[in-house]
């Protein structure tokens, strides 16, 4: 072997983590990202409490009507829910989505005055008091959002506040392509 | 002297705390010890390298309330790991399994151990023994006798 080629060897392994790290940085790669398994397959059990007064309790039947539906978790308490609410407003109102809210660990009536407060974007709003739900939706936190399709399939799993770009880019199609 | 003793038995006294409130754990210490080896292996999903028995996050609450939960109900260890996994994927395993996409996790270590272990056996066999030493010559021996006689 050609000992010359011995000292291309840092040069090489420095290429290749600049490689990685370039990767890393330019194709949106987070390491603390924790996906989701929720993805393709059928939505987990809604059963919850209505949020507001005289509405009766969400049922699965609300994510298999046929059309698709925006499941939103959401908490007064929590300050990305306020950043990426008035998204949810305008989804309500300028394109007509069918969202689905549920207040994870609020107190119904601090939610309620919350969305008071800002406006309530949710067709059907309900209360996930002690998060158990919130477990079995795969919940690490709030706000999350889901896409579920008319099947009741769930098709994309947002972790964190959605963007102008999410709707843009995802809500948008998938509400027009779903129908 | 005391000082030292005292602040060092102190020291080992203090355990690392867990999360774990009284009022979660079960009546069942059996139960209750199972759902600590669950716990311990159980990741926290938004603390990164927490146990769920380590966090103080309100999702890592929950989490336990649920392995408790699926205990009680009669599930075995698998069961509840399943549980979670259905709900959290392979993340909330702090060991994560042997499968397609982890193979390099599990393997990447002891290959790269057989691999230089290898090489340096190479290397070691490769290098020539070192030459024993040439005797002084006749001159040289006097002149150490010179410097050395007394």
């Amino acid at each position: 072997m050609n000992r010359r080629l011995l000292f291309l060897l840092p040069l090489a392994t420095l290429a290749l983590m600049a490689g990685f790290f370039a990767w890393s940085l330019l194709a949106g790669r987070d390491p603390a990202s924790i996906g989701s398994v929720l993805v393709g397959r059928p939505a987990p059990r809604l059963e919850v409490k209505a949020l507001r007064d005289d509405e009766p309790p969400l049922t699965d039947a609300l994510l298999r009507t046929g059309k698709p539906t925006i499941v939103n978790f959401f908490a007064s308490w929590c300050t990305p829910c306020l950043a990426e609410h008035p998204l949810f407003t305008r989804l309500a109102t300028r394109d007509g989505a069918v969202i689905v809210g549920v207040a994870w660990k609020n107190k119904p009536p601090e939610a309620r005055a919350w969305l008071k407060r800002l406006g309530d974007p949710y067709k059907f709003a309900g209360a996930d008091l002690d998060g158990r739900t919130g477990l079995d939706w795969g919940l690490s936190g709030v706000p999350e959002t889901y896409l579920v399709d008319g099947q009741g399939i769930v098709r994309r799993h947002f972790r964190g506040p959605i963007t102008e770009r999410d709707v843009n880019e995802t809500i948008l199609p998938f509400l027009k392509g779903a129908k | 002297m005391r000082t030292v003793a005292v602040l060092l038995a102190t020291l080992l006294l203090a355990w690392p705390a867990l999360a774990v409130e009284p009022s979660e754990m079960l009546q069942d210490p059996s139960l209750e010890s199972r759902a600590r080896d669950i716990g311990r292996s159980l990741r926290c999903v938004v603390c990164q390298n927490q146990s769920i028995d380590d966090s103080n996050a309100e999702v890592a609450r929950d989490m336990r309330r649920a392995v408790r939960e699926r205990l009680t109900a009669g599930d075995d260890d698998q069961k509840v790991f399943a549980y979670m996994v259905a709900r959290y994927g392979d993340y909330v395993l702090l060991k994560p399994p042997f499968k397609a996409g982890t193979w390099a996790l599990w393997l990447g270590g002891p290959l790269v151990l057989i691999v230089a272990g290898g090489l340096l056996l190479m290397a070691a066999r490769r290098r020539k023994p070192i030459p024993p030493p040439v005797p002084l010559s006749d001159e040289e021996q006097r002149r150490l006798d010179a410097l050395l006689k007394p």
